[in-house]
């Protein structure tokens, strides 16, 4: 009784006590899923227009964070790391495409997905073989002082960070709506056979499409690089991200945004209000069975394509 | 030449139906046995069978057992490590709480409650598919680690979470857990439930349910026409893939390290079954040993290359440069034989048809 009590109306009556703090717990869980939703979203991209499941793109996070930050360190100005970290990403997405991916044309899905963990593997050894396996600090200036809005106490990193993100999903929208190279990815995403067939490069278009997701892993890993530090545990939040995608849906960059908010101020929420009650670190797997439970009743996710099945 | 049917007349059904129809192979299985029963432990040093070849026949096990769902049954699973450690807690709770249970039916009994487990994640396979399936079975990884890490009841309210097994024998006297255990008598105990759970798997993917699984691999809405319930045959191949990996995982914590803790089963270990079954080759129950064999001594043999060209303080550089080689040869691996290990096998008995005559 007492249990069924702490679960189901505790957690209600200290909401409605003090509410305001109740808003603190979910707008930091919301600015902790614009994070993730910006993982996601490298694994959106990718699989849209190939069809791959991206495993590598936490790695991808940590080696680009890890050459940022690297530069950096060795004393180079802010704007040269990010110049040479974005052509060190261009030069990974178009090794890719060329070493990994065209050699592997026509294979079945899984035997991609196991690439990619080849990928992962790689890169996570990779990066930590040059720049070494320490915790590096990385401060770009970005403000991290508290400020109030209302009488509410907010982190302005985090009003930082979603503005990023904000920026970047409106840029891509607009490089997808409006560009001759945007609309030939949306193309390939729709369909790989008639895009060949009106003369679409397939092989341009993954280089293409996998320095995007390379960039975004970039602003990802500087933005979770400036708030944990650069180290290993950032390759592990592509794990965070994988039920973000599958709550949005595998093929929708607005999916990966909304099932990143979702997933982000649910799982803060929960551990705040039901992670006592059951353990503590509830967090490790909230999100996952969130996203479980969920699917058994949308098993496209929230904006997928809907799964048509012929014999 | 070599390897050929020619004048291996079958005159019975039972002939025609038997796990190794052709004689080489009869051959090749028994050389095998002989040598996994014999040679090897008349030959090996301890350092061989208990790192080497414990870590091999277990892995072995677990990969059977993904094989049956993922490679057989086609659901793409990623939660062979929770699943495993289910199996260890299972086994633990059971042998510390019936000591007078004898160890096999303990490993039996656990096999069964991870093949509850396992139909209980197994459930959202009847709506969900492909990716979103795995992603969804990562949802048991990450729910069962953080059980049997969180909840003190699983590991008998011990402080450090660690979990021991306790020494259990079989035929009276011979010690197979625990610190008495000799290496040699866990070599036996394992290597014997491996081979009885292999010989069963074989079997069973040639039974009905073993087709069932494969037409609900090759197109589930298919084989749901022609009446293949997709409840049962998908429930069913979670069940017993839980069961191996169960057993596998509980044989790791008695056999193996004797002692271990929740996290020793996390996301790698799935991972490094999954590796296992892809490069052995899928859909194959020799496959998932030879993947098995490959995943457990690449990294020995990496290490101990590394070592010898004297990278023997930077142990860290050593562990990064093991990650980088070992992702480039999983990538290269795949590049070169797509269909793993197993095709290599069959191409090569194809080539011992003719050889040494061209056609």
């Amino acid at each position: 009784m007492d249990t069924l009590y702490s679960i189901f109306v505790e957690p209600f009556r200290q909401i409605a006590e003090a509410p305001l703090f109740f808003f603190e717990v979910l707008i930091g869980g919301l600015a902790a899923g614009v994070m993730y939703a910006l993982v996601a979203l490298g694994f959106v991209l990718i699989f849209k227009a190939s069809g791959v499941f991206n495993f590598a793109q936490g790695a991808m996070v940590l080696f680009a964070a890890l050459f940022f930050v690297g530069f950096i360190d060795l004393g180079l100005p802010i704007w040269l790391s990010l110049i040479i970290t974005v052509m060190v990403m261009v030069a990974l997405a178009f090794a890719i495409e060329r070493v990994v991916l065209r050699p592997l044309v026509n294979q079945a899905p899984i035997i991609l997905f196991m690439a990619t963990i080849g990928i992962t593997f790689f890169l996570d050894g990779f990066g930590q073989t040059i720049w070494g396996s320490d915790v590096r600090r990385l401060d770009i200036g970005i403000p991290e002082d508290p400020i109030f809005i209302g009488d509410m106490l907010l982190n302005s990193f985090d009003l930082f960070a979603a503005a990023v993100c904000g920026v970047l999903v409106a840029g891509l929208a607009l490089f997808f709506q409006y560009t001759p190279t945007g609309r030939a990815l949306r193309a390939v995403a729709d369909d790989h056979q008639a895009a060949l067939t009106v003369g679409i490069p397939l092989n341009v278009i993954w280089t293409i499409v996998w320095t995007v997701a390379g960039l975004v892993g970039l602003v990802a890993g500087v933005l979770w690089g400036a708030k944990l530090g650069v180290q290993f545990n950032l390759a592990l939040i592509a794990l965070k991200a994988l039920p973000v995608l599958i709550l949005g849906g595998f093929t929708s960059v607005p999916g990966a945004i909304v099932g990143g908010l979702i997933i982000g101020g649910g799982e803060k929420v929960a551990e705040v209000y039901w992670g006592p009650v059951i353990g503590g670190a509830i967090e490790d797997w909230f999100a996952y069975m969130l996203a479980m439970v969920f699917l058994l009743f949308r098993p496209e996710g929230l904006f997928g394509e809907k799964i048509i099945e012929r014999v | 030449m070599i390897y050929r049917e020619t004048g291996q007349f079958r005159t019975s059904y039972a002939a025609d139906q038997a796990i190794f129809p052709i004689r080489q192979d009869r051959i090749g299985i028994a050389v095998i046995l002989l040598i996994a029963f014999v040679v090897i432990p008349a030959t090996a040093s301890q350092y061989w069978l208990e790192t080497i070849m414990l870590p091999f026949l277990i892995y072995g096990l677990a990969a059977v057992g993904l094989n049956l769902l993922t490679g057989y049954a086609g659901q793409l699973s990623l939660g062979t490590g929770g699943f495993m450690a289910t199996g260890a807690f299972a086994a633990y709770k059971l042998a510390t709480a019936f000591p007078e249970l004898h160890i096999v039916v303990v490993l039996l009994l656990a096999g069964l409650i991870t093949a509850g487990v396992g139909i209980l994640f197994g459930l959202p396979s009847l709506r969900i598919k492909g990716f979103y399936l795995a992603v969804a079975t990562l949802a048991a990884q990450f729910f069962l680690l953080w059980l049997y890490n969180r909840v003190p009841w699983f590991t008998n309210y011990s402080a450090s979470g660690v979990i021991s097994a306790p020494p259990r024998a079989i035929f009276g006297e011979v010690y197979v857990t625990g610190f008495e255990a000799k290496p040699l008598a866990k070599y036996f105990f394992v290597l014997s439930a491996v081979a009885l759970l292999a010989l069963l798997a074989k079997n069973m993917v040639r039974l009905k349910i073993g087709r069932a699984w494969m037409a609900i691999r090759d197109m589930d809405i298919a084989a749901e026409i022609i009446g293949i319930r997709p409840l049962t045959t998908k429930l069913s191949a979670f069940a017993i893939s839980s069961f191996y990996c169960g057993i596998a995982g509980a044989l790791w914590a008695f056999a193996y390290t004797g002692s271990v803790e929740a996290l020793a089963f996390d996301i790698n270990v799935s991972f490094r079954v999954l590796f296992m079954i892809i490069i052995g080759g899928l859909g194959s129950i020799l496959g998932s040993f030879l993947g098995a064999g490959f995943i457990v001594l690449l990294p020995i043999f990496l290490n101990n290359a590394l070592l010898s060209l004297g990278l023997a303080e930077a142990v860290a550089l050593a562990s990064h440069i093991e990650f980088m080689i070992m992702g480039a040869l999983i990538i290269f691996f795949l590049i070169v034989e797509p269909h793993g290990l197993n095709r290599l096998w069959q191409i090569g008995k194809e080539k011992l048809r003719r050889w040494p005559f061209p056609y």
